[in-house]
């Protein structure tokens, strides 16, 4: 993608805004570290949603399992099982630096092979609806999980559980996760860049334009589109192995399976972005993350009236997000000049 | 302690609830007429949906949202002095407004777009009035005081709620009237010849666009009424609405569109499934068992039909 002439000025940019950002701006280290968690989102929803055709509502599935994996992993690891499950609330769970990193470093990586796995298992069911069915069907599996792992008891069941304390001696815990998440959605971003300018990428893009015809020229359909969703697994679980430690406490309902949130807010930001395009979904979740940043909370409980509200204008009215308004207003940034060249 | 799934005794207590079912045979009958008269009200706002899907080829998330608003009428009535059983007749004519107004708002809009969009534009709505709903009525669980009594057989065992059994005699007569009104009246007509060919049907005269509008604002009428009698049966809050939406989603799918007494069946099984899940399990699996259930028909379905090479369309 031709977003600019110098590449490099570009990322360069990026990756200073990405160390100095929670430096300058201390008190926003969270707020910060959700912005690039929500790149993440938004960028992996676009894997399924943008670049394959199929539009899901249950990603938020990985997230919340990554989360629990590894939360559940530190415990195993550090603590007596037994006893946090009956006083999950008041059990201090202090940890020192090295066991935390190790801890969470571990648990995000099992969390992950969870996800993969599962987004293997479901996937090889799921992936074989077509069009809206998925889309409801994923709606489905997302409050199913969500309302399972409420009735879990190893993981706190409706009452949820708590990550350990993060350890003082590393300082403050916003810029950590700021850095985890800046560094995840880097690699999300590269891993994506290069694997749509793959086999791969196209592949699945044949898969979006005519399913049968993709099937007819001999690709295996089916184990790209789970191999897709796999994609899609790992990288939203270590967002959620990242939230959940960096939130503290994981509720079921709220944090680890939030599908009228995040769930949400995944489609909708990549969509004001731009589905289909690399940039789109980034874009899409700046400005949608700093605008509810600033602007909600003047809004008092109405924001999720206003997201609503925002998601009907964005689809109705402005369906194509602002890359695709960008595109359509420059073709000629997006090297659509073939014609003139042949 | 090994890190298991679900708890020994929360499977022990699976199989106890299961054998009571075989002890004391009356409660299954209990369990399945409380499921046909549930199952009534889901089989109204599925043919609602139904309604919608094969007219429009719209997936109308806000199903759910509209049933919970025609609730929310008899709730306010309720509290208003009147009886909450008129709301049967007050309800749809709010809700028809309603739809009238998302129609000619958004749904006008991408009624002619690919499905994705439409669906999604729906969904917004969905959200917007459950946030609207918990914003002006609280997120409190309200029901609409009715009054009626119950009448008791098997020495008791076997209750039969009065209010429910009206509820379902209203909503098989206001199903009824529906099909009569598709069947002979001139606007009904309209309604089926845009569903079996809209370009046709524009050709002939008929202004598909007031059809749209009827169809929509209708099913959000039919929907107001069966919320109206959820609220008296059981309860509404402002997030359950999606709950309804799946409910009548899974019973448009396995009947099929355009196939009524399929609907009516699968409305009726799926109401009392519900109760024996939620008799068997407990009312926490409630919600997780009816998306699971979701899950389950469709990937199923698409199962099937995979063995014929042929998906879910």
């Amino acid at each position: 993608m031709n977003m600019s002439s110098k590449p490099v000025l570009l990322y360069g940019g990026i990756l200073l805004v990405g160390i100095f950002l929670p430096l300058v701006f201390p008190a926003f280290q969270t707020q910060i570290s959700m912005m690039w968690m929500m790149v993440t989102f938004a960028l992996t929803w676009d894997i399924l949603g943008g670049r394959m055709g199929y539009n899901s509502f249950g990603n938020i599935v990985f997230f919340g399992v990554g989360m629990y994996a590894a939360a559940s992993v530190q415990h195993e690891l550090y603590f007596d099982v037994g006893q946090f499950e009956v006083i999950s609330d008041q059990f201090n769970l202090q940890l020192t630096s090295e066991k935390y990193v190790f801890g969470l470093a571990l648990g995000s990586i099992v969390g992950a092979g969870i996800c993969v796995v599962l987004a293997w298992i479901l996937g090889s069911g799921i992936l074989a609806l077509r069009g809206q069915y998925f889309a409801i069907c994923t709606l489905g599996l997302g409050v199913a999980v969500g309302e399972f792992a409420g009735t879990i008891d190893y993981i706190g069941a409706g009452s949820g559980m708590s990550a350990p304390v993060f350890p003082q001696a590393m300082g403050s815990s916003g810029l950590f996760y700021s850095y985890y998440f800046f560094i995840l959605m880097g690699f999300t971003f590269f891993a994506l860049k290069w694997l749509y300018s793959t086999r791969f990428g196209l592949a699945i893009n044949a898969i979006r334009d005519d399913e049968d015809k993709a099937e007819a020229m001999g690709l295996h359909t089916t184990r790209y589109k789970t191999l897709a969703w796999c994609v899609a697994a790992f990288f939203l679980s270590f967002a959620g192995a990242g939230f959940g430690h960096l939130n503290g406490f994981i509720d079921p309902l709220d944090v680890a399976f939030p599908g009228a949130t995040f769930g949400v807010w995944m489609v909708l930001m990549a969509i004001l972005g731009g589905k289909g395009t690399l940039w789109g979904p980034v874009i899409g979740a700046v400005v949608f993350h700093v605008t509810q940043e600033f602007f909600w909370s003047t809004l008092l409980g109405w924001q999720r009236v206003a997201l609503g509200l925002m998601i009907v204008i964005v689809v109705v009215f402005f369906p194509l997000g602002i890359m695709g308004w960008v595109r359509e207003k420059w073709p000629e940034r997006f090297g659509h000049t073939l014609e003139e060249k042949s | 302690m090994s890190p298991i799934l679900l708890r020994r005794s929360t499977i022990d207590a699976f199989i106890s609830n299961l054998n009571l079912l075989f002890i004391v045979p009356p409660l299954s009958l209990q369990l399945v007429v409380n499921g046909m008269m549930i199952g009534a009200l889901f089989a109204l706002a599925a043919f609602g949906m139904a309604l919608v899907w094969g007219v429009m080829n719209v997936i109308n998330i806000t199903q759910g949202e509209f049933v919970v608003l025609g609730g929310y009428v008899a709730v306010l009535m309720a509290q208003n002095g009147i009886h909450p059983f008129f709301a049967i007749i007050v309800a749809p004519v709010i809700l028809y407004g309603v739809g009238w107004f998302f129609y000619q708002t958004i749904i006008k809009r991408v009624v002619d777009k690919e499905l994705f969009t439409s669906l999604l534009a729906t969904f917004g709505i969905s959200i917007l009035l459950q946030q609207l709903m918990n914003q002006v009525f609280g997120a409190d669980i309200r029901r609409a005081e009715h009054g009626f009594g119950t009448w008791g057989f098997f020495d008791g065992l076997v209750t039969v709620e009065q209010i429910k059994l009206l509820a379902a005699i209203a909503a098989i007569a206001l199903g009824g009237a529906m099909v009569l009104f598709l069947k002979k009246s001139r606007l009904g007509q309209a309604i089926r010849a845009t569903a079996q060919n809209a370009r046709a049907a524009r050709i002939m005269g008929i202004d598909t666009d007031k059809v749209y509008a009827a169809t929509y604002s209708l099913n959000a009428a039919i929907c107001g009424a069966a919320g109206a009698m959820v609220a008296m049966i059981w309860v509404v809050e402002p997030y359950i609405g999606l709950v309804y939406t799946i409910r009548a989603f899974m019973i448009a799918i396995i009947a099929g569109l355009g196939n009524l007494s399929g609907v009516v069946v699968a409305g009726l099984s799926l109401g009392v499934a519900e109760n024996f899940a939620g008799f068997i399990f407990g009312a926490q699996y409630q919600i997780a068992f009816i998306f699971g259930l979701l899950v389950v028909i469709l990937v199923g379905r698409s199962f099937l039909l995979g063995r014929k090479r042929e998906y879910l369309k």
